[in-house]
């Protein structure tokens, strides 16, 4: 059987940043940051203040208030940004069946705002009945379900849920379906709402979130900020592209995937270099090809000094040459979106051959001693990239993708 | 108080249904105005809310039989508030 080539011809994106691809590209070329002051949401009893909020969406610029009542707000982040994807790519669908088109969407926790409004609502109100749609909108599959009845895509359609890396492994399931032949186009990516009072609290647990900012490979970073939004990418058989003369952004040519089968919540080396040893190893890339990686980066202590640790093991002293850098310190933390959004960003790096900086980057941490491009983006020559993501629970993805030719 | 069933019904209905009110009657036929599994459910749900009723609804009960125009809506809904009362 001929394995497929696939190319990227479309992205969509709804981010705290900005959610037109011009927007989100200048708020990471110029590290200017999506994250601020929590609003919109009671915070009386959260200690939590700061966070990547999507704050300019309106839902009833893309919705009537009928359809908006159907939808969550991540599943609602994932059509505007998946219709948005379908206009860029200029792929005319078929107003009725697209039986080629697959749609893949990772995400973290699926409809969290439906959740939480449901169980306020019992828990603390005690009314008798909830939202009669609460699971056909809190369900983790919601959002793929979504986008494929909005836009009638009657492909292989399905959620993936990895925590952090949802996004990554929704693209790269996407990337294996278009390669083996069983589509030929796939919306793939990711999509998270889960800034709710709720949900959090939960993340208020764990000592994890950053006090005042997220700064990835920062000597004082102090942890991660929550974030939200949606990423999806068009994926599509490179000669399909090519015959219809497509604009292609990059060609993503590996993918690769781990378990650190190991602690719930730390990172493992091995884990996050076995993940993109195998992406080169699918991509047939050598270490030496690999210009630039963006990072996993989340700010964390722990993530960045045994992200940075990974990277030495896997590209030795080829290292030291290549660029690195984060998304995080301009998006947050998006959970299932971020693995996409970053995809977005890795391609527009191949494509425009500018490497957005790691921002809110004050100072040098010798356990995270790689160019991690500070606060200022570079002019570069990008061939071939990587981007990372290693999940709570040790789920690691990594892509690789190369410029068009 | 006197309630007029049948006119707060016609009004949920017709803002799930996006219609104006004018042209819903008694006599209106659900199935007519494109009233789909999911709109039931929204519709009971809200008239619940508006009334502080429950009206009967599982997989056991032939939703388009029961409620076949909005006049036997108005009636299921007057019987339940009578009930609860």
């Amino acid at each position: 059987m001929k394995m497929q080539r696939v190319v990227i011809t479309g992205l969509g994106v709804v981010t705290p940043a900005g959610s037109t691809l011009d927007e989100f590209w200048s708020a990471l070329v110029n590290a200017r940051t999506g994250i601020g002051v929590l609003e919109s949401i009671p915070i009386a009893r959260l200690k939590t203040r700061i966070a990547a909020q999507v704050k300019a969406f309106d839902s009833s610029q893309h919705f009537d208030a009928k359809s908006a009542a159907q939808l969550d707000r991540s599943s609602q982040f994932a059509i505007v940004a998946a219709r948005a994807a379908i206009e860029d790519s200029s792929i005319e669908l078929s107003d009725d069946r697209n039986p080629r088109v697959a749609t893949v969407l990772g995400t973290g926790s699926g409809g969290q705002t439906t959740l939480d409004e449901a169980y306020q609502k019992f828990y603390a109100e005690n009314v008798s009945r909830v939202h009669p749609l609460t699971i056909p909108k809190m369900m983790i599959s919601a959002a793929a379900s979504q986008v494929s009845m909005d836009l009638h895509l009657h492909g292989p359609t399905l959620s993936v849920s990895s925590a952090c890396a949802s996004g990554t492994h929704a693209i790269g399931y996407a990337f294996q379906l278009i390669r083996m032949g069983q589509a030929q186009i796939a919306l793939a990516g990711g999509t998270e709402a889960a800034l709710t009072p709720g949900s959090i609290k939960a993340w208020e647990a764990l000592p994890i979130l950053a006090s005042d900012m997220c700064r990835p490979f920062s000597k004082d970073r102090t942890g991660l900020v929550l974030g939200e939004g949606a990423g999806i990418l068009v994926l599509e058989a490179r000669d399909h592209a090519i015959k219809r003369s497509a604009k292609i952004y990059a060609e993503i040519t590996g993918f690769g995937m781990s378990a650190d089968a190991a602690d719930l919540m730390s990172p493992d080396i091995k884990g996050a270099s076995s993940a993109m040893i195998e992406a080169l190893r699918d991509a047939k890339l050598a270490p030496e090809d690999i210009t630039y990686i963006n990072a996993h980066g989340t700010g964390t202590k722990i993530n960045d000094r045994v992200e940075t640790t990974a990277v030495r093991n896997v590209f030795r002293s080829h290292a030291d040459k290549i660029m690195i850098s984060s998304n995080k310190g301009v998006l947050g933390h998006g959970l299932g979106c971020a693995g996409a959004l970053e995809a977005v960003s890795t391609v527009l790096t191949i494509q425009t051959q500018i490497v957005p900086p790691t921002a809110n980057y004050r100072e040098a941490d010798p356990e995270c001693n790689l160019d991690v491009v500070p606060n200022i983006a570079r002019q570069a020559k990008v061939q071939a990239a990587i981007s990372n993501s290693f999940a709570f629970g040790g789920l690691n993805a990594v892509l690789a993708f190369v410029r068009a030719v | 108080m006197s309630v007029n069933f049948e006119h707060e019904v016609k009004k949920i209905i017709a803002t799930q249904m996006q219609a104006p009110i004018d042209s819903l009657s008694a006599a209106t036929r659900l199935e007519d105005i494109g009233v789909d599994s999911i709109d039931v459910l929204e519709i009971v749900f809200n008239i619940e809310q508006k009334f502080g009723i429950e009206i009967p609804l599982d997989a056991q009960i032939d939703i388009t039989k029961t409620f076949e125009t909005i006049g036997s809506v108005a009636v299921a809904v007057k019987t339940a508030s009578l009930t609860a009362r």
